[in-house]
């Protein structure tokens, strides 16, 4: 087997959100797809509390030499997944560096203050123009949008994975997302599934 | 679908953590399994259940921690390996039972698996329950990284076998949460027979009596085998040093600051100069293996979360070696190097050796970072915990919050643990002025509600959920209402543990294996003991805040108020919505309204959002549930809801 490696070792990818966007489901299928290609994969999340909509991250760690510490070192981040616009702030302000790439999902979700009219959520132009400063490549897609047409918001997350599978350098294929859904859904849940990861691949072809 | 029981020997998959102890415990045979839920243990207890119907195994979600302490005991006793899991905290509640349960000694395996949870991020404390295995002197394992978390599970049993004792195993947050590599063993095929002995001579410890009784004679034998697993720790395999024969530096390190520190060392390309000394036994210390590593130089970083444990403990050793060893210099938390209080990542720990060794070492890229969090400052705007969308205690404590502003006497809530701690935030409308442990809300109204007699008016009250009834509050119900206490109690009964996971509890008709249970029926609990009842859905603000007005200015001792309705995360509440809302934008008055937009500025529910362009409130599709509450709180009726389709 052919296998793409990331240049880097450990290649790091961040998934963010918030917390009941299916963060954490997420970062599990998209290590497995990895472990899969035979990587030795070290994930860090936070979850628990984090159900109750804050701000939730999960650390992936793609390596060739074993296990890694469950935490990035800072300004280290390879990648960044945000399944919230603004999550990725949090996540730049802390892992970023001039090299990374972020994929951003474009639906808001108001924090309470926001919400009351204590502070304020910056428009969608002005997130873009920041995140577009603050990396080396930025996309940005209405997934959560797309998911809605498919009839279910959750399956963002997986959009997201099928979103990630376009970029050259991490080795996501269907195959693989195809072999961990079927040991992590049952039969009935595969289909909506796949659809949402090849919907999720198209989007960002288009993008 | 593949589970950890259908794993089979020498694969290797991707575990959290907490699913590799469960691995470990079903390779060494475990048969019981007791617990109470609390993040981030809860995984272990169920990881277990899931492999239960598949092998002869026991599992249940017990009352509270002790209980499940002293279930998982009686197995043991009757010669069968058991394991009891818990987080921090809980070891508190157990505690009791364990100072006890160390005296009289276990015969089969048992293993006390505990999650401690440093820098708080699923706790509102911060306890290091590693003392306790000093304070009751039993033997203490830290596994290191996933691989070890599985091979050390297993190895607990034999350990606690051979000791004939407790031995206790510390995860924490990052480990149990984390995901890493694991190679699996083979799963243990022993039977388990259960059979408690008793015919033999009463200090016999297979067939004698199970106490801690007599004491001198049981304390004694307990120091011999603290003094044993000292022995066995000198040649443990999960003791392990990298580095060269005479480091600058000596790290010492346990637990998932393993990770942190080989990250540290690697990134700094420091192999050759510093050592890294991983110990898997941190109580008691092996002193031989300490002290002939402490002798390699004379310079001793330790890297350990929250208090000096491991950092006191070496002292000690080095103190009482340092004819031998010489002076040491140190770099841990006494010294300040490292903090009390918080989690360490990989920077904390570089920063550390960086400074120890004296190099010089740019951060990646500091203006870039800097940028950043000056963007994120401005353009991030603060995301605080919430209640969910739909959740029952948004409710129940917009009513208690109403209820105490018409009552007047500045009446206050004695707050408690699940997702109601929230009603000491904004998302809680700020009703709860106290926050401790589990029941702790209803013990310390109880006592207000004695503080008339020194002039004190205000109304005291309490919140507590289902789950935490159950675990740790009748007893302090029964003392509000033998000693006449005059206070309301409300239980926010959303039909499980939400806050970890939905696991049931003795108030249901199932358990965690999936079995049906009797229901122990909380409102008869409460009248049995001879307090007033009221049963009320929060969804209908009205009538709660109604009640909670009359309960208070009721005199008459201890009143109970029930609140129930789903939670809803509840597998039973998911997905299905009740209402299709809408807000009418033709009678919104945004701005204009003289409710000072009571729906988004106060109620907050995280589905009703603001259109800042219209100037209206707006429902947010994706996040809105139906649950159809804020329909009644919005003064103009703008807010309206529609019976959904159900099907
Ligand atoms: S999990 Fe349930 S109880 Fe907890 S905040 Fe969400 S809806 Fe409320
Ligand atoms: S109906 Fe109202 S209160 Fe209920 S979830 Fe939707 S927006 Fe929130």
């Amino acid at each position: 087997m052919n296998v793409k490696t990331p240049g880097k070792d450990p290649y790091n990818i961040i998934i963010t959100g918030v917390g009941g966007q299916g963060n954490v489901m997420a970062s599990r299928i998209l290590a497995n797809m990895l472990v899969e290609k035979g990587f030795d994969v070290t994930i860090g999340e936070t979850f628990g509390a984090s159900q109750r909509g804050g701000s939730v991250m999960s650390h992936i760690r793609v390596s060739r030499m074993g296990t890694w510490s469950p935490q990035i070192p800072e300004g280290r981040a390879d990648i960044v997944a945000a399944l919230e616009p603004i999550e990725s702030f949090r996540v730049l302000a802390r892992y970023g560096n001039p090299s990374v790439r972020v994929l951003a999902n474009t639906r808001p979700i108001y924090p309470a203050t926001v919400i009351a009219g204590e502070s304020s959520y910056p428009e969608l132009t002005e997130i873009r123009e920041l995140i577009e400063k603050l990396s080396a490549r930025a996309w940005f897609l209405d997934i959560t949008g797309e998911a809605l047409k498919l009839g279910n918001p959750i399956l963002s997350n997986i959009m997201m994975i099928g979103a990630l599978s376009a970029l050259e350098d991490i080795p996501l294929d269907r195959e693989d997302f195809a072999k961990v859904i079927a040991r992590t859904f049952p039969e009935g849940k595969r289909e909506d599934n796949m659809r949402s990861f090849d919907l999720g691949l198209e989007m960002m072809r288009s993008a | 679908m593949s589970y950890l029981h259908e794993m089979k020997e020498g694969d290797s998959a991707l575990l959290m953590g907490n699913e590799a102890i469960v691995r470990g415990a079903l390779e060494a045979g475990v048969k019981v399994a007791a617990g109470y839920p609390g993040t981030p243990s809860s995984e272990i207890i169920e990881g277990l259940a899931k492999a239960a119907s598949g092998l002869n195994i026991y599992v249940e979600w017990s009352v509270n921690e002790k209980v499940a302490m002293e279930v998982a005991a009686a197995a043991s006793f009757a010669r069968l390996r058991s394991i009891c899991a818990m987080k921090q905290n809980g070891v508190n509640v157990a505690s009791d039972f364990l100072l006890h349960l160390v005296g009289s000694g276990v015969r089969g395996g048992m293993v006390l698996v505990f999650c401690d949870d440093p820098g708080a991020l699923s706790s509102v404390n911060e306890g290091d329950a590693r003392f306790f295995s000093r304070l009751m002197e039993m033997p203490l394992l830290e596994p290191g990284d996933f691989q070890e978390a599985k091979d050390m599970t297993a190895w607990a049993f034999e350990l606690s076998e051979e000791l004939k004792q407790i031995v206790m195993l510390r995860s924490v947050t990052r480990l149990s949460h984390a995901s890493g590599k694991v190679t699996f063993g083979p799963l243990s095929d022993a039977e388990g027979v259960a059979e408690f002995r008793f015919g033999g001579d009463f200090l016999d410890p297979d067939e004698g009596l199970m106490a801690s009784f007599p004491v001198d004679w049981k304390h004694r034998r307990q120091q011999e085998k603290v003094a044993r697993a000292r022995e066995i720790f000198e040649t443990s395999r999960f003791n392990t040093y990298e580095g060269p024969e005479r480091p600058e530096l000596l790290m010492i390190t346990a637990s998932g600051c393993n990770l942190y520190c080989r990250e540290a060392i690697n990134s700094l390309g420091l192999e050759d100069r510093v050592g890294l000394l991983k110990l898997g036994t941190t109580w008691p210390l092996p002193v031989k293996l300490l002290t002939k590593h402490l002798s390699s130089t004379d310079r001793v970083m330790i890297v350990e979360e929250i208090l000096p444990f491991l950092e006191e403990n070496v002292k000690i050793i080095a103190a009482e070696r340092a004819r031998e060893i010489g002076v040491k210099t140190f770099f841990g938390k006494s010294e300040g190097v490292f903090p009390m209080m918080g989690e360490l990542n990989p920077d904390l720990v570089m920063a550390a050796l960086v400074s120890a060794m004296g190099i010089d070492c740019a951060p990646p890229c500091p203006e870039y970072l800097e940028t950043a969090r000056r963007t994120a400052s401005v353009a991030a705007p603060v995301r605080d915990q919430v209640l969910c969308p739909g959740c029952p205690h948004r409710a129940s404590f917009f009513s208690i919050r109403r209820a105490m502003e018409m009552d007047g006497r500045r009446g206050f809530v004695c707050g408690d643990i699940g997702c109601y701690y929230m009603g000491i935030r904004p998302s809680g409308f700020d009703a709860a002025k106290t926050l401790h442990s589990m029941g702790s809300g209803t013990g310390l109204a109880s006592g207000f509600g004695k503080l008339e007699r020194f002039g004190m008016i205000q109304p005291a009250m309490s919140v507590c959920g289902d789950s935490t009834f159950y675990h740790a509050a009748i007893p302090a119900i029964i003392n509000a209402v033998h000693n006449n206490s005059n206070i309301t109690i409300m239980v926010l009964d959303n039909k499980g543990t939400a806050m970890t996971g939905f696991q049931p509890h003795p108030g249901l008709d199932h358990n965690i294996m999936g079995e049906e249970a009797p229901e122990v029926n909380l409102e008869k609990i409460c009248r049995a003991i001879g307090a007033r009842v009221e049963i009320r859905d929060p969804f209908d603000l009205e009538e709660t805040r109604e009640t909670i007005n009359e309960l208070m200015a009721c005199p008459d001792g201890v009143k109970v108020l029930i609140l129930r309705q789903v939670c809803a995360l509840s597998p039973d509440r998911k997905n299905i919505r009740n209402f299709i809302m809408k807000v009418d934008e033709n009678i919104c008055l945004g701005e204009e309204c003289g409710c000072g937009r009571f729906c988004t500025r106060v109620f907050r529910c995280p589905g009703l959002i603001w259109d800042k362009e219209k100037g209206k409130a707006l429902i947010d599709e994706v996040i809105c549930v139906g649950c159809g509450v804020c329909a009644d709180i919005c003064p103009s009726q703008a807010i309206r809801k529609e019976e959904a389709a159900q099907g």
